[in-house]
């Protein structure tokens, strides 16, 4: 048998509190990855799963300590290597690509310098030979006309493309192993598809092997053999891909698969309710004892080992043969239809917002001709009680039609109507109470949208002093009422945002924004920040919220399986231009708009056995065209002239149905390739 | 303002006491704040401890050494040099505590006015305050001093008038960032007024960096007083200052280095420990960027 590239032997990692105990972050790891081969880590955020990426390459945080075990690459144990041994390793046999490879690259500095000074440093390329080197690096990864790329700056390119520039550079020094942490997260559907594809023919072509880390289980299986799944510092489940994503024998894995929101389900994700032991608070029994549906005496008193399952996996629980029951995709909770008579909740019409403003300069010279506008031609109705869905990728103005809505972005033209009669002002600053009341928006970071020098309460008391007046013990109760419907105590009151987990603060933000007894709440990619598992609950709060108390929301997200979980209808979204609108279970079937199919070919499933369809490539457009079809660039459909000249017509199908495409609905049908799981 | 019946955890004064704590916790926390707080004592009650009075001249002990008598010697005109550098610092700490508040206001409100304002006018007036900033900032004070004088009642105004324009930089950096995070937009798309968001949601998060701001521009405006002084446009002679007393001794360095020395200690180990302290409470409030700095 040939040694292993990675092999991470019994290694714990843990810090030293501020009390002076030692608390673990990683506790008995045993890893191996050999070579070609490609592994998944997975689990939820503050499970390990970087820390142990990341000490593959002999690297710890500031603060971390090895406090055991060892870690060989290449059979060179990588924590008694020297700084100067190190450096050759690192970048060079073993290359890593950070999340966010935007803020990796220097911004002062063309991609050619770049990738030269990876070839300098990690190659044996001549130096005549490096600008030649690094155009054929560039074509690799796919990138379009890599000379001209050389010349740019990092800003100068998309997400999808700084990304694909890290993967060349990692490749400059011709890797026995790549260390990918969370490589897509934060980059759209269809570039995540496309960024996956590429590294999962590059690892083969090479014959490398990959430490993939990421909390997205479909990306897991579309790119690694074997999966790794880390909860609390420890591995509690090991095994191929199928075994770990088809039948998993532990019950955290399989309650993490159930919270993955599906385009096949007709309900929502079901949530794993609690939240993982602080490092050090494990105790000595199972470290998912407090979650666990199987949970008896002996996992309270007595840590599981890591033994063989029966299919050749590996699994961290004495009842693993009953976890195996657990349901994995749950039975979650059917989305409420209200009923919805009675004048619109919101009417849209022929909305359209630019974010261009002539500057100083434009006025000088007077170049004064308006850019087309960011989001244009915009009409929808949305029915009181209703769910409406806003998909489509960044920049295709779903935040800001929520923004005009809110009245925190003034539109360029077109009309807001609230309640079938009453026309919105433009600016919030105009809007009576009443209209303020009536909408309220949820923001997608509530780091960001709770102040943090605020305790929870006086960030309740906010809508309440302002809308109902209330004071005193009135006001209290009231707070408390709120929290409790939000499955929150009274006791969170006094406690600040920074003492609260990222789905509890999330809570808060909904809480607040329930307070003001609201007819519409605008929900801006509301679980996008948050972890699956506590994701499904959120999104099962909103659908419990919306059914006490008729609320009406616009939901926006990029995934299509979360807004498909909870929406009675979807509207997408292309550079600012609706695309298509209808019964979310019939927009999600076929026939459907090209940009909607290009959308569900991409969506990646936690299953091993589906494959997305890329049927349109990944290139990202900064301006919609001034002219025809706002999809006409990267259509696969695309018919000929027409498509850029006219601005196609609505079709109409059955039960409000509409999509906007040169090509009738079915010839549409006749050409979709994409069966999409209804 | 907050609700009454709730025991609260969070109040405005359990963070000022765990802020506190914190700055202590750390080394040059400790070390800065006890010696702020020694300068401070000293020089409150320094008059009354002082062992030979400031202006008593005598001919018979010119620049003699320092012994049991005379622990740091005396001057060129036979004062206790110790005696003066307990004084010494009162005038300086008087100025500048008095200026240093002023200054952080005024730029304070300047600042987080054009940060909210925004547009254009907070752009033409940074530039103006840009081009203030590109002056020697002795110059620009001597101007001042030369035209009106030199007392307290000058000085106090200058001081702070000058050191508060870089103030308002900062102060109107901080409002930028604030005025971008979603929790201002929540506040106003709920319907709030323009104050109420400003005292509310502005103000907590900027006072932060302002607090830390104003402890390091005590310490830079005490060398400026210092330096004034020194020039001769600070106190005036025979009240002991240090920076006039490191003017006046500094002829005879070279034979008496104790009338350097004695003010020199003193001066620096003030504006040491404000430096001390203000990056302490820069850690402590989280708004030391240099921390996050990667490994």
């Amino acid at each position: 048998m040939t040694t292993p590239v990675i092999d991470i032997r019994d290694i714990s990692v843990g810090f030293t509190a501020k009390s002076g105990a030692t608390l673990p972050v990683l506790r008995n790891i045993d890893l191996t990855v050999a070579e070609g081969e490609s592994v998944g880590i997975v689990g939820e955020s503050g499970s390990g799963k970087s820390t142990l990426a990341l000490a593959s390459m002999g690297f710890l945080k500031r603060g971390l300590r090895l406090l055991d075990g060892s870690v060989a690459f290449s059979g060179k144990d990588m924590f008694s290597l020297t700084r100067t041994e190190l450096e050759k390793i690192r970048g060079g046999e073993l290359a890593l690509i950070p999340q966010n490879s935007g803020q990796s690259l220097t911004p002062t500095l063309r991609i050619g310098a770049q990738l030269i000074e990876a070839l300098r440093l990690h190659s044996s390329v001549s130096a005549s030979e490096h600008s030649a080197k690094a155009v054929e690096l560039l074509g690799q990864v796919r990138l379009p006309d890599p000379k001209a790329i050389l010349s740019r700056f990092p800003h100068e390119l998309s997400g999808g493309q700084q990304q694909r520039v890290a993967v060349a550079m990692a490749l400059a020094g011709e890797p026995h192993a790549l260390l990918l942490d969370e490589p897509t997260t934060g980059l759209d559907v269809t570039t995540q598809a496309h960024i996956l594809e590429l590294l999962r023919d590059i690892a083969r072509e090479r014959g490398m092997a990959m430490v993939y880390v990421s909390h997205d289980l479909g990306a897991i299986a579309r790119v690694c053999d074997r999966v790794v799944v880390m909860y609390a510092g420890e591995v509690v489940l090991e095994g191929t891909t199928r075994q770990v994503l088809k039948t998993p024998a532990h019950p955290y894995a399989r309650g993490l698969l159930a919270s993955i929101p599906r385009l096949a389900d007709h309900h929502l994700p079901v949530a794993l309710d609690g939240r993982p032991p602080a490092p050090g608070g494990a105790g000595a029994g199972c470290s998912f004892v407090n979650r666990c549906l199987l949970a008896q005496d002996r996992c309270r008193a007595e840590r599981p080992a890591l033994a063989s399952l029966p299919g050749g996996a590996l699994g961290r629980c004495f009842y693993a043969d009953n976890a195996v029951e657990l349901s994995l995709t749950g039975t979650g909770t059917v989305p409420v239809e209200l009923e919805s008579d009675g004048p619109p909740a919101l009417q849209l019409d022929e909305l359209s917002i630019s974010y261009h403003q002539p500057g100083l300069f434009d006025n000088l010279l007077g170049n004064v001709e308006t850019r087309v506008a960011t989001v244009d031609d915009i009409n929808f109705t949305v029915r009181r009680g209703e769910t409406l869905g806003l998909v489509g990728e960044s920049g295709s103005g779903k935040s800001t039609i929520l923004k005009a809505v809110a009245g925190l972005l003034a539109p360029a033209g077109g009309n807001i109507t609230f309640a079938g009669s009453e026309i919105l002002a433009p600016v919030v600053e105009d809007r009576p109470p009443e209209h303020l009341r009536s909408i309220q928006l949820i923001f997608q970071n509530p780091d960001d949208s709770l102040n943090p020098r605020q305790t929870i309460a006086e960030i309740l008391e906010q809508p309440l002093r302002l809308y109902f007046g209330l004071t005193g013990q009135a006001l209290y109760d009231r707070c408390v009422e709120i929290l409790n419907r939000v499955r929150l105590g009274g006791h969170y009151l006094d406690r600040l945002p920074s003492q609260l987990s990222g789905g509890e603060k999330q809570r808060v933000a909904i809480a607040r924004a329930f307070a003001a007894d609201p007819k519409i709440v605008l929900c801006d990619e509301v679980t996008s920040a948050l972890d699956v598992s506590v994701q499904a609950a959120v999104l099962d709060l909103l659908n419990e919220l919306k059914e006490k108390q008729s609320t009406t929301y616009i939901f926006v997200s990029h995934d299509l399986a979360v807004v498909k979980a909870l929406s009675d209808r979807v509207a997408v979204l292309y550079q600012g231009r609706l695309c298509e609108i209808g019964p979310s279970d019939q927009v999600y079937a076929t026939p459907s708009h090209p940009y909607t199919e290009v959308l569900l070919g991409a969506v990646l499933e936690p299953d091993p056995e589906t494959e997305p369809t890329l049927s349109a490539d990944d290139v990202v457009e900064l301006y919609p065209p001034v002219r025809g079809c706002p999809f006409q660039r990267r259509c696969p459909r695309k018919i000929g002239s027409i498509c850029d000249t006219e601005t196609p017509p609505w079709h109409r199908a059955a039960r409000g149905h509409a999509i906007r495409c040169h090509q009738g609905i079915d010839d549409l049908a006749a050409a979709q390739v994409v069966q999409a799981a209804v | 303002m907050s609700i009454a019946s709730v025991p609260s955890q969070n109040t405005r004064f359990t963070r000022i006491l765990l802020v506190f704590r914190d700055v202590v916790s750390r080394p040059s926390g400790a070390i800065g704040l006890t010696l702020v707080v020694a300068h401070l004592v000293l020089a409150l009650i320094s008059p009354l401890i002082v062992p030979y009075d400031y202006k008593t001249m005598n001919s018979a002990l010119m620049l003699t050494g320092p012994d049991g008598t005379h622990w740091l010697g005396t001057d060129h005109v036979g004062r206790d040099v110790f005696t003066r550098v307990l004084l010494g610092g009162r005038e300086a700490l008087l100025v500048t505590g008095v200026a240093t508040p002023i200054a952080v206001i005024w730029g304070g409100f300047v600042g987080i006015f054009f940060g909210l304002v925004g547009g254009r006018i907070d752009e033409v007036m940074m530039r103006v305050v840009d081009a203030f900033l590109s002056l020697p900032w002795i110059l620009k004070m001597l101007v001042l001093i030369v035209t009106f004088g030199t007392g307290i009642e000058v000085l106090i105004p200058t001081l702070a008038f000058f050191y508060g324009i870089p103030v308002i930089r900062i102060a109107r950096a901080a409002t930028h960032d604030v005025v971008a995070r979603d929790f201002v937009s929540a506040a106003r798309a709920r319907g709030h007024g323009r104050m109420t968001i400003i005292r509310r949601e502005l103000l907590p998060n900027v006072l932060d960096t302002l607090m830390v701001e104003g402890a390091m521009r005590w310490s830079w405006m005490l060398l400026a007083f210092s330096s004034l002084s020194f020039l001769g446009f600070g106190v005036s002679p025979p009240t002991p200052d240090w920076g006039l007393m490191i003017a006046d001794a500094r002829g005879f360095m070279s034979f008496a280095p104790w009338g350097v020395l004695g003010p020199v200690i003193a001066l620096s180990s003030l504006i040491i420990g404000i430096n001390l302290t203000a990056d302490a409470l820069a850690k402590a409030l989280g708004i030391d960027r240099a921390q996050k700095a990667p490994v």
